[in-house]
C-alpha cells in the first residue's frame, strides 16, 4: 500500500515536473500595442514620428550618440552610443572626429567599422551611392540639417563634416541609426538579375532589408507582417551588458484606436499599451495594471504672432496670458495626464537657465498687467487662435482650448477659437501668421518636441527661420536672439554649449513668445507582469532592461 | 443573352475611365502633402522641394495622371510612399482579409435580414412584423463602430470569450480555418452584418407586402394553394430584388469599413484606406480607391446579369 502511494506521489511529481519544465523554458514574450496604425519602418530610419524611433529604432539599432533612458528623475541627456568619444576639429569647426566602440557586431555577424558609418551617412546624403534611399531622406536629413558627408580615417575613426560650425551635431546624430552594409549587400545580391535598373534594385534590397533588418541593437527583427505585427528577438551578444535583454521576444502590434488598445490590454491580448483611452484609466488601474507617465520633452503652446497689429506685441499681455492659466485645474480636467510647464524645458534640464519670469498661476498680477495694458472686462482684448480638433501630439485640443478660452476671460481676453482641419493648421505653421491662410489668427496651437535645440528653440526665435523657411510662425526674433543662437551653435564644449542654450532659453521664457500650457506625459499602461520599467523624461523608453514574469 | 452581357461589358469601359479620373482628382484636391509619411512636419522648405522632385510630384497633374493610368493598365499600381512596398501586394492581402469578413457578414446579414423581412412582410401589422421591423430599424440606425465597441466590452473585456483585436494570434498571414482563428472573425463580422441585415430586412418586407397585394396571389389562393405554397411564390418573386440589394451590400462591405476594421484592428481594405488617408499616401490611396470602385462596377455587372437570368424582363428593358 505504502509502495503504491509512493509510486503515485512519484508519478505525480514526475508528471508535475514534466508540466513545469516546458513552462520554465517558455519563451518570455512582451506584446506591445502601439498607437501607430502601421509598423514603423524597420530599415533603420523609422517613420511614424518618435514612436517609430521608440519601437523600431532604439531597440534594433544604435546611433553614434544615444539618449540616456536609465532614469525617471533626471533629464534625459545625450551619452555615447556607437561612438565612445567625439571632438570638433580645433582648426576647422565644420569637422568632427568620432571614435568608434571596438568589438561591436551587427546582427548578421559583420563588424562595425568606420566604413559602415560612412555608408549610413551616404544612404541619405549621397544621391549617386548605390544604396541611396529617397524614402529615408526626409525623416533623417531634417533632423541633422547641417551634416554633409562622412570620411573614414581608420577602421575605428570617422570624420563627419557639417555645412557650418554646428555644436548641435552630436544631439542630431541620435537620429542616424546605423544599419548593416554587409546585410544590405547580401539583400542586393539576392534581387533577381531580371531587375536591371540600379535604383529599382536598391529599392528592392531595402524592402528585403526591412523584412529582416540588421543593426547592432539589443533586439533583432525577425518577422514583419505589414500593418499587423513585427517581432524582435533578444540579441544576447549585445555589446552593453546593462542592456542585454531579459525578454526573449517583443511583439509590436499597431492598434491605432485608443479604445481598441485599451480593450486589448484588459482582455489580455497585449501586456502594454501606449496612450490608453483617458476615460478608461480608473478601469485599467482597478484591473491591476500600472500606468506610467512622466513629463516628456514636449510643449503644448499657443505660439504668438508678432506681425504688425498683433495684440501680443505687448509683453505685458503675453505675460498676463501665461499668469492667467490655472494649470493645476487643467491637469485635473485631463485626469492628471499632463505636466505643468515652466518653459520649453523643465527646471532640471541643462538648458533651463533660470529665467526671471516665473510661469505660474497668478490671477491678480495677470489682471494688473492687463489693466496696465489698457484692457478691462468692459474693454476686453480680442485674440484669435488657429487650432484643430485633433492631431499628432495635440493631446485634447478642443477641451484644452475651451478651458483656456474660459480661463483667459478672467483676465479680459476675448478668445476666438478657429478650429480647422489639422493638416491645414500644420501647413499654415510653415506659411506664417501673415499668410492669408492664417485666417487672421494671431496665435497658433501646434505642439512640438524639445529633444534638440533647433527644434526646441532655434526655429521659433531666429530671424533666419521666418516663414516659409521654418516654423517661426509669428515672426519673433531680433539681433539679440540671433546672437544667442550663434553663440550656442559655435560653442563646442558640451557644458559650455548647454550653458549657452540655457541663456537662450532664459531669454525666450522672459520674452514669452508662447503661452506655455502643458507638457505631454506619455501615459502607457502595462500589465503587472512587466518589471524593471523606467519611464524617463523622454519620448523614448528602453525595453532592453525590462523583464516579464 | 450574350449580346446583353457584351453590351453591359462595353458600358463598363467609359465608367472605368471616369472612375480613374475621379480617383486621381479626388486624392489630389484633398488638403495635405503627399509626402507627409516620408517627411517630418518640420522639414525645411528646400528639403520638401527636393523630395517632391524625387517622387515626381513636381510634374503637372495631367502628366502624373497619364503615367499612373499607363502603369495601372500594365497591372502596376505603384509603390506605397509610406512603406516602399508595392500597392498591388498591399491591396491583395487586405482584399483577402476583407473578403473573408465581408462574405461572412453578408451571409449573416442576408440570412437574418431575409428571415426578418419575409416574416415581417408576410405577417404585416402583427406583433411579429413590429418586432422584426424594430430589429431591422435598430440594425440600420445603430452606429456600427459603437456596436463594435460594446460587443468588445461585453465579449472580450467582461466575459473574455472572444479576442478584441487582430486577425489571429499570428496575424492574417497565418490564418487557418480553426477555432483559434475563427473566434477573431466573429465580433467584426457580426458588427459588420448589422447594417446589411437591417437594409435587406426592410427591403424584403416592403417587397413581400407589395407582392402579397398583387392579383396573382389571390389567384394562387383561389387555386387552393396553402400558405407555404403561396410563400414559395412570394419568395421567388422577391428574390431578384433581394439578391440585387445583397450584391450592393456585399459591394459596400468589400470596400471594407474604416471604422469597424479600425476598432477590431482587422487588416482589411478599410483599415488600409484609413491609413492611406491619414498618411496622405497617394499611390496607395489611388490604387485602393480604384480597385474598390472597380469592384463596385464588376458587382453591378454581375448582379445585372444574374437579375436578367432570373427575370428575362430585365433584358428587354
Amino acid at each position: 500500500m505504502h509502495f503504491t502511494v509512493r509510486k503515485i506521489i512519484t508519478a505525480g511529481l514526475l508528471a508535475g515536473s514534466m508540466l513545469v519544465a516546458p513552462a520554465m523554458a517558455q519563451e518570455k514574450v512582451l506584446r506591445i500595442g502601439m498607437t501607430a496604425a502601421d509598423i514603423p519602418r524597420t530599415h533603420g530610419q523609422p517613420d511614424q514620428g518618435f514612436e517609430g524611433n521608440r519601437f523600431t529604432g532604439i531597440p534594433m539599432y544604435d546611433a553614434l550618440t544615444a539618449w540616456d533612458l536609465s532614469s525617471a528623475d533626471k533629464a534625459s541627456v545625450v551619452i555615447p552610443g556607437l561612438a565612445t568619444e567625439w571632438a570638433v576639429d580645433a582648426n576647422d569647426k565644420t569637422k568632427w572626429v568620432f571614435k568608434l566602440r571596438p568589438g561591436v557586431k551587427f546582427h548578421d555577424g559583420s563588424a562595425l567599422t568606420a566604413d559602415a558609418i560612412v555608408w549610413n551617412v551616404e544612404k541619405v546624403l549621397k544621391r549617386d551611392a548605390p544604396h541611396f534611399d529617397p524614402s529615408q531622406v526626409g525623416v533623417t536629413v531634417s533632423r541633422m540639417p547641417t551634416l554633409r558627408s562622412a570620411r573614414k580615417i581608420d577602421d575605428l575613426t570617422v570624420e563627419l563634416t557639417t555645412s557650418e560650425p554646428d555644436s548641435f551635431l552630436p544631439i542630431n546624430l541620435t537620429n542616424l541609426f546605423i544599419a548593416s552594409p554587409a546585410h544590405w549587400n547580401a539583400k542586393l545580391a539576392a534581387v533577381p538579375a531580371s531587375v536591371t535598373d540600379p535604383a529599382e534594385r536598391a529599392k528592392q534590397a531595402w524592402v528585403a532589408f526591412a523584412a529582416e533588418p540588421s543593426g547592432t541593437g539589443p533586439f533583432r527583427g525577425v518577422r514583419l507582417q505589414p500593418r499587423e505585427r513585427f517581432e524582435m528577438v533578444a540579441n544576447k551578444g549585445y555589446w552593453d551588458p546593462k542592456r542585454t535583454p531579459k525578454i526573449d521576444r517583443v511583439v509590436l502590434l499597431p492598434l491605432a484606436d485608443a479604445n481598441a488598445r485599451t480593450a486589448a490590454l484588459l482582455s489580455g491580448q497585449v501586456d502594454w499599451v501606449e496612450a490608453p483611452a483617458p476615460d478608461a484609466m480608473p478601469r485599467i488601474r482597478s484591473g491591476g495594471f500600472t500606468i506610467y507617465s512622466n513629463p516628456q520633452p514636449h510643449v503644448w503652446p499657443w505660439q504668438f504672432s508678432f506681425a504688425e497689429g498683433s495684440p501680443w506685441l505687448d509683453k505685458r499681455v503675453r505675460h498676463a496670458a501665461n499668469l492667467c492659466v490655472n494649470r493645476e485645474e487643467l491637469k485635473t480636467l485631463l485626469g492628471g495626464m499632463m505636466g505643468i510647464p515652466k518653459g520649453s524645458v523643465s527646471p532640471d534640464h541643462p538648458w533651463w537657465g533660470n529665467p526671471s519670469f516665473d510661469i505660474k498661476y497668478d490671477l491678480a498680477t495677470a489682471k494688473k498687467l492687463m489693466t496696465e495694458a489698457g484692457h478691462s472686462a468692459a474693454k476686453p482684448l480680442k485674440v484669435k487662435v488657429l487650432t484643430s480638433a485633433s492631431g499628432s501630439g495635440q493631446m485634447q485640443p478642443v477641451t484644452m482650448n475651451e478651458y483656456l478660452q474660459q480661463a483667459l476671460k478672467e483676465c479680459f481676453f476675448d478668445v476666438e477659437l478657429d478650429v480647422i482641419e489639422w493638416n491645414a493648421v500644420f501647413t499654415n505653421w510653415r506659411e506664417g501668421a501673415k499668410d492669408p491662410k492664417a485666417r487672421g489668427a494671431n496665435a497658433i496651437n501646434v505642439t512640438f518636441a524639445t529633444m534638440d535645440p533647433f527644434f526646441a528653440m532655434v526655429r521659433f526665435v531666429s530671424t533666419k527661420t521666418f516663414p516659409p523657411v521654418s516654423n517661426n510662425w509669428g515672426f519673433f526674433g531680433n539681433d539679440e536672439f540671433d546672437g544667442l543662437i550663434a553663440k550656442a551653435r559655435s560653442t563646442f564644449d558640451g557644458k559650455e554649449r548647454d550653458a549657452a542654450l540655457a541663456n537662450l532659453h532664459k531669454r525666450i521664457v522672459e520674452e514669452a513668445p508662447f503661452l506655455w500650457v502643458a507638457h505631454d506625459v506619455g501615459p502607457r499602461a502595462m500589465s503587472a507582469k512587466v518589471k524593471g520599467v523606467v519611464q524617463p523624461k523622454s519620448w523614448f523608453i528602453d525595453i532592453a532592461p525590462m523583464s516579464i514574469d | 443573352m450574350l449580346s446583353y452581357i457584351l453590351k453591359r461589358l462595353a458600358l463598363t469601359i467609359p465608367v472605368a475611365f471616369g472612375v480613374s479620373i475621379v480617383c486621381f482628382m479626388l486624392v489630389h484636391i484633398a488638403p495635405g502633402d503627399p509626402l507627409t509619411s516620408v517627411l517630418p512636419p518640420d522639414a525645411s522648405a528646400q528639403l520638401q522641394a527636393e523630395m517632391r522632385a524625387l517622387y515626381g510630384f513636381d510634374r503637372p497633374l495631367p502628366v502624373q495622371y497619364g503615367l499612373w493610368v499607363m502603369k495601372t493598365l500594365q497591372g502596376d499600381l505603384g509603390v506605397s510612399i509610406a512603406t516602399g512596398r508595392p500597392v498591388a501586394s498591399e491591396l491583395g492581402k487586405a482584399l483577402g482579409n476583407t473578403l473573408m469578413l465581408a462574405v461572412l457578414a453578408t451571409m449573416i446579414g442576408f440570412l437574418f435580414g431575409s428571415l426578418f423581412g419575409f416574416v415581417a412582410g408576410y405577417f404585416r401589422d402583427s406583433w411579429i412584423d413590429r418586432l422584426a421591423s424594430f430589429v431591422s430599424i435598430i440594425g440600420v440606425s445603430v452606429p456600427h463602430y459603437w456596436l463594435g465597441m460594446v460587443l468588445v466590452i461585453i465579449f472580450s473585456v467582461q466575459l473574455n470569450w472572444l479576442p478584441a483585436t487582430g486577425a489571429g494570434p499570428g496575424g492574417s498571414a497565418e490564418w487557418a480555418w480553426d477555432w483559434v482563428h475563427i473566434r477573431h472573425l466573429i465580433l467584426p463580422a457580426v458588427t459588420m452584418s448589422v447594417i446589411p441585415m437591417g437594409i435587406i430586412a426592410r427591403t424584403v418586407r416592403a417587397l413581400v407586402a407589395e407582392i402579397l397585394s398583387q392579383e396573382f396571389v389571390s389567384g394562387l389562393r383561389a387555386k387552393g394553394l396553402l400558405d407555404f405554397g403561396v410563400f414559395r411564390h412570394v419568395v421567388k418573386n422577391a428574390a431578384p430584388t433581394a439578391l440585387a440589394v445583397m450584391g450592393l451590400q456585399l459591394g459596400y462591405l468589400l470596400g471594407g469599413s474604416i471604422l469597424i476594421e479600425t476598432v477590431f484592428s482587422w487588416p482589411g481594405t478599410g483599415f488600409l484606406l484609413g491609413q492611406a488617408i491619414f498618411q496622405r499616401d497617394l499611390p496607395l490611396l489611388q490604387g485602393t480607391i480604384l480597385v474598390l470602385a472597380m469592384f463596385f462596377v464588376a458587382l453591378n455587372l454581375v448582379v445585372d446579369i444574374m437579375q436578367s437570368m432570373l427575370d428575362p424582363r430585365v433584358q428587354r428593358a
